[in-house]
């Protein structure tokens, strides 16, 4: 490597400081039918050697696409039209591509976002770590080739890693493929190691582990890393550096602790107040230090989280608490899984839970992939039939009623599911799509299911515009509107928010929090939030349940449970709320 | 200590106009409204194959239609002084070996070969439709039972099949039992992909909110699941229109179609071929009739297919 980089070599040696990666004033566009679109336009910035820098900013702001440039990955359509990338002095625009396989695996490695499509599924994993050591030339092809590989995913903590060389990528899980594809990234100790977005698809749990591992392994190495995220949290804690990008331009730009602390852009004030992972730590903090660090920024369109979530906890009724609207009791679900050998063998969703929600409360499910909570939605909403245990509406258990109760019962219960551009009917326009509960429940005449349908728009702060439109015209906040708008068309007590706001940005995500705080206070709502994620529901419930593997482990009001947790499934999960070792209050 | 301190230690804010700040999530309402279909019927509209396939089908079906507006000659009527006659003011195209005239035969031919085309394309997609949907939708016995029955029927060749049933039908061969021999055979295609669309499609967010709202299965089928199911199926019937007259010439050709008194295109083609020396264009005029038509359905139909299918739109 060393031949590439003597041209210029003596411009900054002396000092000592060179950065490692330089960008100056990087435009990128992508050829559209409608011409040339700008990405990203005129970013700067450094990264020193060995050194962590995170770039934030919400989807379409062009962190991506900045990351991409530099490694030369970007989509067919996409353009670098200006500036310089330097890496190590030497001008990575400017660089053939024969060159550039030279660099990258070898000198920039690359970490890609979503570990269940970055691995060839046909081939096994000793082949793909081995190519990629062989193609970098770390490895002679052969015995040395493999016994590197061993020594790869052993690096990349991943046990018994011979045995694992002759495994398919399905048989990994989704840590361990990120964990392989960490250790291909850093297999060459390469300079600066890019991770795009490395853990967002995993459980929170597993992403703490698999950060703190690559945390130590760039320790070690020496290498430069630059983290490409939108959880603000996870890059102050993960980064000594951020870059705030906004509408392809840095916004803001510094040191973690001191952006965190004195944001100065309206943005960048914007995104702290809306991350719940920096919000539910700061009510943490709030509770020993009366005074806040942050005032609530300025603005009508600005969601403060903990300033909805103080109005919300003094909305609360007294009264609340007292009478119950769901019970859950002793439930069970047993589902039969095809084996594939002629066999069907039962599976334990959801094993004997048992909770009690009262009218007018918010109450969280947590629990990570797999643990049943989305099942334990599906049986209150009857769209599943329980194994065993019983679930009670007011008084009236589910499985006793009738077609015609439970028909009724529907009314008064409505779920909002989780991804936006799957919960609308797309061939539908939106005033149909709200009006189908009242025209299923035969509510009103046609006049008056129009002014309801007007009415709830309203509600959900939408445009009576909108009404003849269809849902791919809408962003996934705006769908989320719509469908919580939908499943308050009939009045429900009961609403269901299966991940309601898990595919959403934090900023637009802090929106449809703050409004739904703002409905059940106005409609006295009982919600039932199921979420994968610890952070917002500190914001949102009154109490929590923590599911594992189909039971609950753990379950009391949300600040007890947050406040001293006991069970040691909740303070990990706890823990790797991202942000944990940020001090916040000056 | 270097002279300057490092770039990445100072704090940097960009100035606040330069990129100034948007609401969060505002509204932009399109100048046009766009859903699948709304979007498919704009993305057709643009496309000269679509008014050159359509101008072709258009006039086949005029033709078909009431095709004594382009000829006052009887195609039955046929003079054997003109046989193999070449063409002439009265006979454009020549006459047959028969002495029939050549042109009008292939007008009042056209009927037959789109009357076949639109019966097969009905019965196809009404019993593909019905049985995808029940064996898609329902699943569990019902689709077992119903996706097997199709197999079966999947796995015999058509053409073979359609020679048996004609052969059967030996004395009553006409539009409609051809038709139905060609039918018979070619809907366990189109049930396959609506099962398989519907399968994705029952397991959206906003079937289960249909659900948890008490909308009775069979309504969410028909208003929510196979009206976004349905466009694949919309591309197989145009195209399978083009094969069905494809498959009435070929059984016409084998002497198993449609008998001898009914004129059609297969018809003409299979009559013709002992003149291909001494008559060529008895036999190559209705050919280019034939290809027209089928090449005009095809062409429609891979209009449709782009413009249903939003990644080859995005393509273009």
């Amino acid at each position: 490597m060393t031949e590439i980089i003597e041209p210029t070599t003596t411009r900054w040696s002396e000092s000592g400081t060179r950065p490692l990666l330089e960008i100056k004033d990087l435009h990128v566009g992508f050829a559209t039918q409608n011409g040339l679109v700008s990405a990203v336009s005129g970013v700067n910035f450094t990264i020193m050697p060995g050194e962590t820098v995170a770039i934030v900013g919400e989807s379409g702001s062009g962190k991506s696409t900045t990351a991409h440039a530099i490694i030369d990955l970007l989509p067919g359509s996409g353009k670098v039209t200006g500036g310089q990338i330097l890496f190590d002095g030497l001008d990575l625009t400017a660089t053939s591509d024969r060159d550039f396989e030279d660099i990258r695996g070898t000198l920039i490695g690359f970490v890609p976002q979503d570990p269940m499509s970055n691995l060839n599924p046909v081939l096994n994993i000793g082949f793909q770590v081995q190519e990629t050591l062989v193609a970098n030339g770390k490895a002679q092809r052969g015995r040395d080739a493999k016994a590197k590989a061993i020594k790869v995913l052993q690096q990349a903590g991943l046990g018994d890693a011979a045995h694992r060389l002759r495994q398919y990528p399905h048989q990994f899980s989704g840590g361990m493929r990120q964990r392989v594809l960490i250790g291909i990234g850093l297999s060459s100790t390469p300079k600066l190691l890019i991770a795009d977005e490395p853990t967002s698809a995993l459980d929170v749990t597993v992403q703490r582990t698999i950060l703190d591992h690559l945390a130590k392994l760039t320790r070690e190495s020496g290498t430069a890393v630059l983290f490409i995220t939108h959880d603000l949290g996870l890059a102050a804690e993960r980064a000594e550096k951020l870059i705030v990008m906004y509408k392809g331009k840095v916004v803001e730009s510094g040191p973690s602790v001191e952006l965190l602390r004195n944001p100065q852009h309206p943005y960048t004030r914007r995104l702290v107040a809306a991350a719940p992972s920096l919000a539910s730590r700061r009510i943490q903090s709030s509770k020993v230090v009366p005074d806040r660090a942050y005032a609530a920024p300025s603005g009508v369109e600005d969601v403060d989280l903990i300033a909805a979530a103080d109005a919300r906890i003094d909305r609360l009724p007294a009264s609340v608490g007292a009478v119950p609207s769901i019970v859950v009791e002793n439930l069970t679900k047993v589902f039969h899984i095809n084996t594939g050998k002629l066999r069907r063998e039962p599976f334990t969703a959801v094993d004997s839970v048992s909770f009690a929600i009262a009218k007018g409360t918010t109450t969280a499910l947590v629990g990570e992939s797999g643990s049943g909570k989305s099942t334990v939605a599906r049986l209150i909403l009857k769209l599943e039939n329980v194994t065993s245990g019983s679930v009670s509406v007011d008084g009236e258990d589910l499985e006793r009623l009738g077609s015609r109760e439970l028909f009724a019962l529907r009314r008064r219960m409505q779920p909002v599911f989780q991804d936006p551009f799957g919960s609308l009917d797309p061939l539908y326009n939106i005033a149909s799509t709200i009006a189908e509960p009242l025209v299923t429940h035969r509510v009103g005449n046609r006049k008056e299911q129009h002014a309801r349908v007007l009415e709830l728009l309203d509600q959900v702060a939408l445009p009576v515009a909108l009404m003849d439109r269809y849902p791919n015209e809408l962003s996934g906040g705006q769908r989320q509107r719509v469908a919580i708008a939908r499943a308050l068309a009939l009045k429900p007590d009961i609403v269901i928010l299966d991940e309601a706001v898990s595919a959403l940005d934090v900023l637009v995500q802090a929106q449809i929090l703050a409004l739904l705080n703002e409905l059940q206070s106005e409609l006295n709502l009982t919600y039932l939030f199921i979420t994968h994620d610890l952070a917002v529901v500190r914001l949102v419930a009154d109490n929590v349940c923590v599911m594992q593997k189909g039971k609950i482990v753990e379950a009391g009001s949300t600040d007890s449970v947050f406040d001293n947790p006991r069970d040691e499934y909740t303070k990990e999960l706890l823990a790797a709320i991202p942000g944990a070792g940020i001090q916040l209050t000056v | 200590m270097p002279s300057n301190p490092p770039l990445s230690a100072t704090h940097f804010v960009a100035p606040i106009d330069e990129t100034p700040l948007l609401g969060v999530d505002t509204v932009s309402i399109a100048a046009r409204k766009s859903n699948l279909y709304l979007d498919a019927w704009r993305d057709v509209r643009g496309r000269p194959l679509f008014y050159i396939s359509g101008a072709i089908i258009l006039l086949i079906l005029v033709v078909a239609l009431m095709p004594k507006l382009f000829t006052r000659i009887d195609p039955t009527y046929c003079n054997l002084d003109l046989s193999n006659g070449g063409p002439s003011a009265a006979h454009l195209l020549g006459s047959t070996f028969q002495g029939c005239d050549v042109y009008a035969r292939i007008i009042f031919g056209a009927g037959t070969s789109l009357a076949v085309g639109f019966i097969v394309t009905a019965l196809v997609t009404l019993v593909g439709v019905v049985v995808g949907a029940i064996a898609g939708f329902y699943g569990r016995w019902a689709d077992a039972v119903l996706s097997r029955v199709g197999d079966i029927f999947f796995s015999i060749p058509y053409i073979l099949a359609a020679v048996v049933i004609m052969s059967l039908f030996s004395s009553a061969r006409n539009v409609w039992t051809i038709s139905l021999a060609i039918g018979a055979f070619a809907w366990p295609s189109t049930a396959r992909i609506l099962r398989g669309q519907i399968l994705s499609v029952k397991n959206a967010d906003y079937v289960t909110s249909a659900t948890a709202l008490g909308v009775s299965p069979s309504k969410i089928l028909l208003k929510h699941v196979l009206p976004n199911s349905i466009a694949p199926v919309i591309v197989i019937t145009t195209i399978g229109l083009a094969a069905a007259i494809v498959a009435e010439s070929t059984l016409s050709f084998l002497g198993v179609g449609l008998g001898s008194g009914t004129i059609s295109w297969g018809n003409e083609i299979s009559n013709a071929q002992g003149q291909l020396r001494t008559n060529p264009s008895s036999l190559i005029y209705p050919s280019i009739a034939l290809s027209v038509t089928v090449l005009a359905f095809i062409m429609m139909g891979e209009v449709v297919r782009d413009a249903l299918d939003p990644k080859a739109r995005a393509r273009r």
